[in-house]
């Protein structure tokens, strides 16, 4: 019996922060001190607060140190592990507290606001071990669908819990279920889409990693729901510590009989073989997505017929988000009207969210439906850096839009963001402040777009192309007020005649800047000029007089644009500036502006 | 291959060892302090930490939970046990050894 248990955070955020390295030293060291009977040291998946990994929890005082570093272990394992003294210095300080310590994860005020569901494992049982997950309720969701519920009570539960689509439109996941159950055929498949693709977003991937069993036991269980024998599990494979946990929970689960032919011996056989999907983002478009496990170049096809009628392999099929997965076995446990008391009247549930950008807190969090985007900024993202002021908040990714401030108390779900011109997406939120241009925010995603169309159909193949280019001519301050109203005109018209999700969505980040933030764009085209000095061929940048004639910035500046005299102000050679803001980084007397 | 049955008793004997890092019930429950800094541990807490860990997990004491402090000042009567129960004044023993500590446990139990 351990005494100790040393969680390890072994999400990518941590582990490419050398959180492995960590973990051995605390394996070695226990070792040393002849400690290892008593003391077990655990890689977990992720804890949520990325901003300070790495990050590691000592149960059973539930210690949550932060920024640990492999030199850190002796002092950890001779005060607390030895001694039993908390290291206050490695404890996380809130600075909503006025910088004091918080002994634990639970304390802090990033966690108080959350309701982990989909993410209840994620960080406190070791992903590669089959029997914690076991331990905390695993497989009883299963064992209860098998010998208890018939497949309609299965589908009957789901529809009832009102759970919807993770993956960001929403479509409620029983009726799903129950349009592939009532086709009658011999074979049909069970997917789940692990193509995460929107920049910013890492809430599938997290889940994969720190609890991949649960998206097996859902996926197993809607297996038996629909009739289904075979599940595949589209992975992306630039996620590498997923998929090798998928591959590891996978081989456990045969080893136990909880996939293969005679499940548990109940007589129900189905089985999950993992695709790697080489990053396409298209390929998280579903009917691309189902192409692509065909073996075939991952393109999208016209719908209907939707898959739940001719799929993979032309078969009936569903295809569910990872995070849709992690719901699932939830609610057969704790039931319907468990699941239906949280969220708002037409969101059922909690969402994920994975919180970037211009934010203290960035990492992972899981709130119920209707909590406000302020809660989320504020008290548990904990604010915008350097006392900057909140300009908008991205969600949904390129096919998304934008919040602006006005609409902060708007509380989240499906149907308010929608009404807003935002959208759920797959849970991605890149919070904006004043140093960002919205013009220039259109222009990032719409070039990720144009990257990732695969050209199957002109509207967004061409369409988002000369987009773009207006976007271009907009931000170096040549377009005209005539070229906005056709580049809107564009948007809708790409809107309704594309043939995939992409294209529909692609104009999206356009339009909703353009809805909040119109004054932006009209500032780039009758002044020339970008509110928030971003976008390089409308600024200058210039020494004021401030400036004591120190020659830090022209030793620095790459391109020798800064000259003069010691001691006297310097100047900037405009035709030489390539506007790399360099020397702003280097000026101690913050003498250099944009402008 | 596992039958329903092995999934139910590989849950049940997991369920402490995961348990351990549960702590949203932290402030309901009975907490028991060893101090274990230097003066402690030469007076033998290891021992008496150890046999509370294995008594508890032993007697199935669900909502008991055992940790390590330093040291608490009175270092000729280490070793010593603080127990909190909530609501309750905490009660301190000292020299305490293996067979106290388990009459310590009685007492809770009572």
């Amino acid at each position: 019996m351990y005494r100790t248990h040393i969680l390890v955070c072994g999400g990518t955020g941590c582990h490419s922060n050398n959180s492995g390295k960590i973990r051995e030293a605390f394996e070695e060291q226990i070792k040393q001190k002849n400690l290892q009977d008593d003391v077990l040291v655990v890689g977990t998946g992720c804890f949520g607060l990325c901003a300070v990994g790495p990050i590691i929890i000592i149960y059973p005082e539930g210690a949550f140190y932060s920024g640990i570093k492999v030199e850190d272990v002796p002092e950890i394992i001779e005060e607390h592990i030895v001694k039993g003294r908390l290291v206050e210095k490695f404890l996380y300080h809130e600075k909503a507290l006025g910088n004091k310590p918080v002994k634990a994860l639970s304390d802090t005020n990033f966690y108080k606001k959350q309701t982990r569901v989909a993410l209840r494992n994620c960080g406190v049982i070791n992903p590669e071990a089959i029997d914690e997950y076991i331990a905390r309720d695993g497989y009883q969701a299963l064992i209860k669908c098998l010998t208890e519920l018939d497949p309609q009570q299965v589908i009957d539960i789901v529809k009832a819990s009102g759970l919807r689509g993770r993956g960001g439109a929403g479509f409620p996941t029983g009726v799903k279920w129950q349009f592939a159950k009532n086709q009658n055929n011999d074979t049909k498949y069970v997917c789940c889409n692990a193509d995460e693709g929107d920049p910013g977003a890492f809430m599938d991937r997290s889940v994969l990693e720190g609890d991949p069993h649960a998206v097996l036991e859902a996926m197993t269980i809607a297996g038996y729901a629909i009739g289904s024998h075979q599940g595949y599990i589209y992975v992306r494979a630039e996620y590498p510590i997923a998929v090798d946990r998928l591959k590891i929970a996978i081989a456990q689960s045969r080893e136990y009989g909880l996939l293969g032919d005679n499940i548990l011996g109940t007589g129900f056989a189905f089985d999950i073989e993992l695709k790697l999907g080489s990053g396409a983002f298209v390929c998280g478009e579903e009917t691309a997505l189902m192409t692509s496990i065909e073996g075939h170049r991952g393109e999208p096809r016209p719908r209907p017929p939707f898959p739940a009628v001719k799929g993979l392999f032309a078969k009936p099929t569903i295809l569910n988000n990872v995070e849709t997965y992690a719901n699932i076995t939830q609610i057969i446990l704790n039931g319907a009207e468990w699941f239906a008391s949280m969220g708002t009247e037409k969101s059922k549930g909690t969402k994920v969210f994975a919180l970037g950008g211009k934010i203290v807190n960035t990492g992972l969090v899981e709130i119920p439906m209707g909590t406000t985007l302020r809660e989320i900024v504020e008290d548990i993202g904990g604010g915008i850096p350097n006392g900057k002021k909140f300009k908008a908040a991205q969600t949904g990714g390129p096919s998304g839009g934008c919040i602006p401030a006005e609409h902060l108390d708007i509380p989240i779900d499906y149907d308010n963001l929608i009404s807003i011109g935002s959208m759920m997406g797959s849970g991605g939120m890149i919070v904006m402040d004043e140093d960002n241009c919205m013009v220039d925010i259109a222009k990032f995603f719409l070039e990720f777009t144009v990257d990732e169309s695969c050209g199957k159909c002109t509207p967004c193949r061409i369409g988002n192309r000369r987009l773009l280019e207006y976007l271009d001519k907009i931000t170096s301050g040549k377009a005209t007020m005539q070229d906005l109203d056709d580049m809107e005109q564009l948007c809708y018209y790409i809107k309704s005649n594309s043939l995939c999700g992409l294209g529909q969505t692609a104009p999206n980040p356009v339009l909703s800047t353009l809805r909040y933030f119109r004054d932006e764009y009209e500032a780039h085209i009758k002044e020339h000029r970008c509110p928030a000095h971003v976008c390089k061929r409308l600024i200058q940048f210039k020494i004021t007089d401030k400036c004591i004639g120190c020659s830090a910035c022209s030793r620095k500046c790459p391109v020798n644009a800064i000259s003069g005299e010691i001691k006297k102000k310097f100047d900037i050679d405009q035709a030489k500036c390539i506007k790399c803001g360099q020397c702003i980084a280097t000026c101690k007397f913050g003498a250099i502006i944009k402008e | 291959m596992k039958s329903i049955a092995d999934i139910m008793a590989i849950r049940d004997a997991m369920r402490s060892h995961v348990g351990l890092r549960d702590n949203a019930d932290a402030e309901k429950e009975i907490h028991i302090v060893v101090g274990m800094g230097t003066c402690g541990l030469n007076a033998g807490a290891r021992t008496v930490f150890n046999t509370l860990v294995d008594a508890i997990e032993e007697r199935g004491l669900a909502g008991v939970r055992v940790t390590r402090t330093g040291c608490l000042g009175n270092c000729e009567d280490e070793p010593v046990v603080e127990v909190h129960v909530p609501e309750k004044d905490v009660a301190t023993y000292k020299n305490v050894d293996a067979a106290k500590a388990l009459e310590i446990l009685n007492n809770i139990q009572a």
